[in-house]
């Protein structure tokens, strides 16, 4: 087809007349921005899946890990916050799409008050994946952690999980954290925990209701584990052991994890939490970064140089960036809170 | 432009509506998680996940076709950009999940003890 150029468009292809697939520069560049970022995302959200298949017995169920919803304390209710947030971002995808129709309509008032929402819209967004971030960080139960490495959880003799304040006792024991002010001045330690190994594991001698949840998931594969508990196992739930074994695992306890970091994550998998926040941190990245654009184009509208200009097109462009981030967020959704 | 720009304020509304109603959907069924879907296994999946992947893929349809437009771009557009994303995106995930799934049956299967 090469050769069929005819000679009165010769001219133009390389003078930016030319527009090879329908659309303006601009926005094919921002096609194929989306594209390259769409790589990236999967990239990161297949790691996630591959290191998910590799421990797949071992992996947080999410519905145990984000169980909060403002305002309603101490209840267990998954999904539901993040589904909340999941409905502000396509609301404020559906502002973003009314900016650009009230663009071609060349409605500067109209494209200016959606632009605004949707700006908020992502900041309501960002402000809510801040709170979850707070809440995934501070934990809720705590648990300890073994010499392997693996995440011992107390529950009592009905299967209900026990938080570490209601199976540790005080005990006159004092450690005082190493900072580079008071120990020595090249190395520090991270905060430490509201309760010692001791303390955890005296509670846990004194009360012979505790038992210990392990990070396997009870199934057909796994119900040969020696030690689990009789009565207490459900099908796709943690394995939760009978007391002398709880006993036996809880001997080599280490550590005592409350929350999440990129070090400890008293959920589980230490995996999970890297990726949790690898992955809805560049996302959110990316919406902080949207909002900032969508700041400068609402105030571009507002000076009235698109109006100017005769087009709308740049609502368009950073439009198809804000969809973008909207379609990130929904493949997010379904493979961290939801599979 | 390939495509007129004529106001489409109704389809907007009624692709949100759509949305969110997979979305309540989706919700609904992670709350329930039934059993007759839950504690099967299809492809190495039970069906839940399945059935959550495909509204997922449905989902980003409508976002990709009504809300960037994606419908009113010419084919070619259309197959650069949708084409190398599916591709890449399906092959990527089929060598890893199956990787992974080969490392956790040596982790299962050896002599050396890893969770403990």
């Amino acid at each position: 087809m090469g050769a069929t150029v005819t000679a009165n468009t010769v001219g133009k292809v390389w003078g930016g007349a030319n527009e090879p697939l329908g659309a303006s520069y601009g926005k094919l560049m921002m096609w194929f921005f989306i594209l390259s970022d769409a790589l990236t995302f999967s990239g990161f959200i297949v790691a996630y899946g591959f290191s998910r298949f590799k421990f797949i017995e071992t992996w947080p169920i999410a519905d145990e890990v984000f169980t909060h919803f403002p305002f309603m304390h101490g209840q267990n209710l998954p999904l539901y916050y993040v589904a909340l947030m999941t409905f502000i971002l396509i609301f404020s995808s559906v502002t973003m799409v009314l900016a650009v129709d009230a663009g071609h309509k060349m409605d500067k008032a109209k494209v200016a008050f959606y632009m605004f929402l949707t700006v908020v819209g992502g900041l309501i967004f960002v402000g809510s994946q801040a709170w979850e971030w707070k809440n995934f960080i501070q934990g809720e139960y705590g648990a300890v952690e073994s010499k392997g490495g693996s995440i011992l959880q107390f529950v009592n003799s009905k299967g209900e999980r026990l938080k570490l304040s209601e199976v540790a006792v005080t005990l006159p024991e004092e450690r005082v954290q190493h900072k580079k002010s008071n120990g020595i001045w090249f190395s520090d330690e991270a905060t430490l925990p509201s309760y010692s190994v001791n303390e955890v594991l005296a509670g846990f001698k004194a009360n012979k209701d505790v038992l210990i949840r392990i990070e396997t998931i009870y199934s057909e594969d796994t119900k040969e584990i020696k030690g689990i508990h009789p009565t207490l196992n459900k099908e796709k739930h943690k394995i939760v052991l009978n007391r002398a074994e709880s006993e036996a695992r809880l001997a080599t306890a280490k550590d005592v994890v409350e929350g999440a970091n990129l070090q400890k994550n008293e959920y589980g998998s230490k995996l999970f939490a890297d990726f949790f926040f690898f992955i809805t941190g560049f996302h959110g990245f990316h919406v902080f970064s949207g909002v900032m654009i969508n700041l400068i184009i609402l105030l571009n509208v507002l000076l009235g140089t698109y109006q100017k200009r005769g087009s709308y097109e740049m609502v368009e462009k950073v439009g198809l960036y804000w969809h973008f981030v909207d379609l990130v967020w929904v493949f997010v959704f379904t493979f961290f809170y939801l599979v | 432009m390939a495509h007129a720009h004529e106001s489409n304020t109704k389809r907007i509304w009624l692709v949100f509506g759509i949305l969110s109603l997979v979305t309540i959907v989706e919700v609904a069924l992670g709350m329930a998680k039934p059993a007759a879907l839950h504690h099967t296994n299809l492809f190495g999946m039970n069906i839940l996940n399945w059935i959550f992947i495909i509204l997922t893929l449905f989902k980003a349809y409508y976002i990709v076709w009504a809300f960037m437009h994606m419908e009113g771009e010419t084919k070619s557009l259309r197959r650069s950009v949708v084409w190398t994303a599916v591709f890449l995106i399906l092959y990527l995930a089929f060598i890893l999940l199956v990787e992974g799934h080969y490392v956790f049956g040596v982790f299962k299967n050896s002599t050396i003890k890893w969770n403990f």
